[in-house]
């Protein structure tokens, strides 16, 4: 429980402004290199993403302070970045560190520089007040670099608002209509879910008892014991952290064999490791993972996990994008809730409290 | 650190004044449309002076309330065209032309240490940077030099809040500032190349620094600073410019630069920061009579010592020392664009 300091913004905006003050994702590390920088907007913030001659990831504002030539069109030559058009360079600071056609560098030339911290295989870049960019805040995602989970992922491009898609993966029951071929099931819809939150984070519980496996689980059963058929225990539980977090706890066990009461070794679990990066208001990067505790050492599970995955992200690609388009089709709509959308609006809410702390209001600009 | 060189313009009201120091005025400004000002910023405002608008630039010393109270810290200049009386006039209420906060000056991320350097009223755009390093946890030195106690704006507060993070160095107290041994004594730490010197105050304090830390081949980059453009080898003294090519002469008061003096006589030329950093307003110089107070950072040491050319915006002729005495006052002859 947190005693209210100011009330709660009511209605759902449909357009949700993002918070500064956080680490976002920019990029899997592997697209960073010192090779060539990458381009990427990140909470509407251009950049260019690179390597120094460390091997320290950079994020640098991708303008330069001279005619504002994208950076990331330029060179990298070691532990510097070159513009593309007249070629000044700047270090890993953003300090320009030569003017070619000059004897002296003019102390005001600069481009912005924001932090960065490299963890679970991904580099979060922070566009907020670099003074509270504290690297413990970055949400925990250790499943994705222990050594006790195998798995991969991509990266979605998704045409919509950032706070659609946390909608999409805080509530489940959307599986049995979108995702009827893979994991939906009747009992999605049926079971009772419990919703707890605390000042960063909302999680919500489902547990469906003495079901039938949908295919993607009878195909994992089978991966871990071979031949299984019959009854499981299946649960889904969904863990979210501010901003844009969100690791789903997955599985089932033969039914009946106490997974609920926390002995899973009947059964298979998995990890889908979500977070969502505001690209702008309409549009986001969507870094996705699914990690496996068991038979880590099977690339044929991997891949075949990814691309299954692959398939069913590719089905709320498509239903989120024609949600946006008709959020913007129909401006005049409001949203409404029903009792599923509980998380979500636990969600905004913690949302809501990081934008006024930031002075920034809930909806973000129009079009 | 965010780069805004994005200029625009408000008003901004006056809610506090005090002393801060001896000819050190605190101005409290309450902008009608508030933006958090980081560390390294400052705004301009919009003065009239004797009906002509002139801007001038104040470091933000400090933003509360997510920039809704700006506060500055403004030295009387000595021979001043007006800028810091009428501001040293500013009661409560008042009400000023100001932009939103302009970065020119940020503070980086990321370096091993930081060393601080603030030459008299240059403390003004460093005293933000300070909180900001203390609150980081960085590792920091704060030095302080003045021409006496007295002058010194914000030292108590700032040796309470940073304790023996703080150098002070008093001329009048004989204990100066050695340059070589602060500059050599980064050099000679395990840290030399990822310390970065953020510095502002006198262009001679400035020069003396920028000098030793090329001698210690410290990375160039790694020296930040700010000018506040209105300071130089000699005081500002009356002379003249001559331009043969238009079979003209220009005298400059010593209360005018070289640069408005020619516009105000018709003269065009070309100029985009007006504060020595850009070069874009470099001319030629064919003769000199005295000697050129440069006071730009554009220019080289060696490119200055040749006297071959100078930024109008700036750079002053002089008597310099030999010509005290004489009656003739300075001059220099340009070749203009
Ligand atoms: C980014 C920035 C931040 C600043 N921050 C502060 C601050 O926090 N506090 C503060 O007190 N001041 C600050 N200044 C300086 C301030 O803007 C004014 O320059 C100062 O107040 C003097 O203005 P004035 O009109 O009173 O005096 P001026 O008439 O400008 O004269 C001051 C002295 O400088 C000489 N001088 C002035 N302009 C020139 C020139 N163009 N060429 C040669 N000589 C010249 C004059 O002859 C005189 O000796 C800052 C300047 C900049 C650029
Ligand atoms: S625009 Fe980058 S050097 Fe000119
Ligand atoms: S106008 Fe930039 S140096 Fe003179
Ligand atoms: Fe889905």
């Amino acid at each position: 429980m947190t005693i209210l300091e100011s009330p709660p913004v009511t209605a759902a905006s449909k357009i949700f402004n993002f918070p500064r003050n956080a680490w976002y994702v920019a990029a899997w590390d592997h697209e960073v290199t010192a090779k060539q920088p990458l381009a990427r907007t990140i909470a509407g913030r251009p950049l260019a993403l690179w390597r120094n001659g460390d091997g320290r990831a950079v994020a640098l504002a991708d303008a330069c302070w001279h005619r504002l030539a994208p950076l990331s069109k330029g060179k990298v030559l070691g532990d510097e970045i070159q513009c593309p058009y007249h070629g000044l360079r700047y270090n890993s600071a953003g300090r320009c560190t030569s003017m070619p056609a000059q004897e002296t560098i003019n102390p005001s030339a600069t481009v912005p520089s924001y932090p960065v911290v490299e963890r679970y295989r991904y580099v979060w870049v922070w566009v907020g007040d670099p003074d509270l960019a504290d690297p413990s805040t970055v949400p925990d995602m250790h499943q994705m670099d222990s050594s006790d989970w195998a798995g991969d992922g991509e990266t979605i491009y998704a045409p919509c608002n950032y706070q659609l898609i946390l909608d999409n993966l805080m509530d489940l029951t959307h599986e049995e209509f979108v995702h009827s071929s893979s994991i939906g099931q009747d009992e999605l819809s049926e079971a009772e879910f419990e919703v707890s939150h605390s000042e960063r984070g909302v999680t919500v519980t489902r547990w469906m008892r003495d079901i039938d496996a949908p295919p993607f689980w009878l195909k994992n059963m089978r991966d871990k014991f071979p031949g299984f058929s019959g009854k499981v225990d299946r649960w889904q539980i969904i863990h979210f952290e501010a901003p844009s977090t969100i690791c789903i706890d997955v599985g089932v066990a033969k039914a009946g064999t106490g997974a609920p009461e926390g002995d899973r070794s009947q059964g298979v679990n998995g990890y889908v490791m979500n977070t969502i990066t505001p690209e702008t208001a309409r549009t986001s990067h969507y870094f996705w993972a699914f990690m496996r505790n068991y038979r880590l050492e099977s690339q044929t599970i991997t891949t075949q996990l990814r691309q299954g995955v692959h398939g069913v992200f590719g089905e709320d690609e498509d239903m989120l994008a024609a949600q946006q388009r008709a959020i913007d089709a129909n401006p005049d709509h409001e949203f409404y809730s029903l009792n599923i959308d509980a998380g979500g609006m636990w969600v905004r809410r913690i949302l809501d409290r990081m934008l006024q702390a930031e002075g920034l209001p809930s909806a973000a600009a129009a079009k | 650190m965010a780069v805004n060189t994005q200029t625009w313009w408000q008003q901004g009201r006056v809610v506090e004044t005090s002393d801060l120091a001896e000819g050190v005025r605190r101005i409290v400004l309450a902008p009608d449309r508030p933006v958090h000002a980081v560390p390294g910023t400052h705004v301009d405002l919009r003065l009239d002076l004797d009906g002509h608008s002139r801007k001038r630039s104040y470091s933000v010393v400090r933003s509360d309330d997510g920039g809704r109270r700006l506060t500055l810290g403004v030295q009387l200049a000595p021979s001043s065209r007006g800028g810091s009386r009428h501001m040293h006039g500013l009661e409560p209420g008042d009400v000023v032309e100001m932009t939103g906060p302009v970065q020119s000056f940020p503070l980086g991320v990321g370096a091993d240490r930081y060393v601080l350097v603030a030459g008299g009223i240059g403390v003004t755009a460093l005293v933000a940077m300070a909180d900001a390093l203390r609150r980081r946890g960085a590792d920091y030195t704060l030095v302080l030099a003045g021409r006496s106690r007295r002058v010194m704006a914000y030292l108590d507060e700032l040796v309470e809040a940073h304790g023996d993070r703080v150098r002070v160095f008093v001329d009048d107290e004989d204990v100066r500032l050695d340059v070589g041994e602060l500059v050599g004594e980064i050099a000679g730490s395990p840290a030399a190349a990822r310390t970065e010197m953020y510095m502002c105050g006198p262009i001679r304090l400035m020069d003396a620094i920028r000098r030793a830390w090329a001698a210690h081949e410290l990375p160039e980059p790694n020296l930040r600073f700010e000018t506040f453009g209105s300071s130089g080898a000699w005081a500002a003294e009356d002379f003249v410019v001559h331009l043969p090519q238009l079979g003209r002469s220009v005298h400059v008061g010593k209360d005018t630069s070289m640069l408005d003096a020619l516009e105000d006589a018709g003269v065009e030329v070309m100029w985009d920061c007006r504060k020595g950093e850009c070069g874009i307003c470099q001319v030629k110089v064919l003769d000199v009579n005295g000697r050129i107070d440069h006071r730009d950072v554009f220019l080289s040491q060696q490119q200055k010592e040749t006297y071959a050319s100078l930024c109008l915006c700036v750079a002053r002729a002089a008597r310099g020392e030999s010509g005290s005495g004489s009656a003739d006052p300075a001059a220099v002859t340009l070749h203009l664009p």
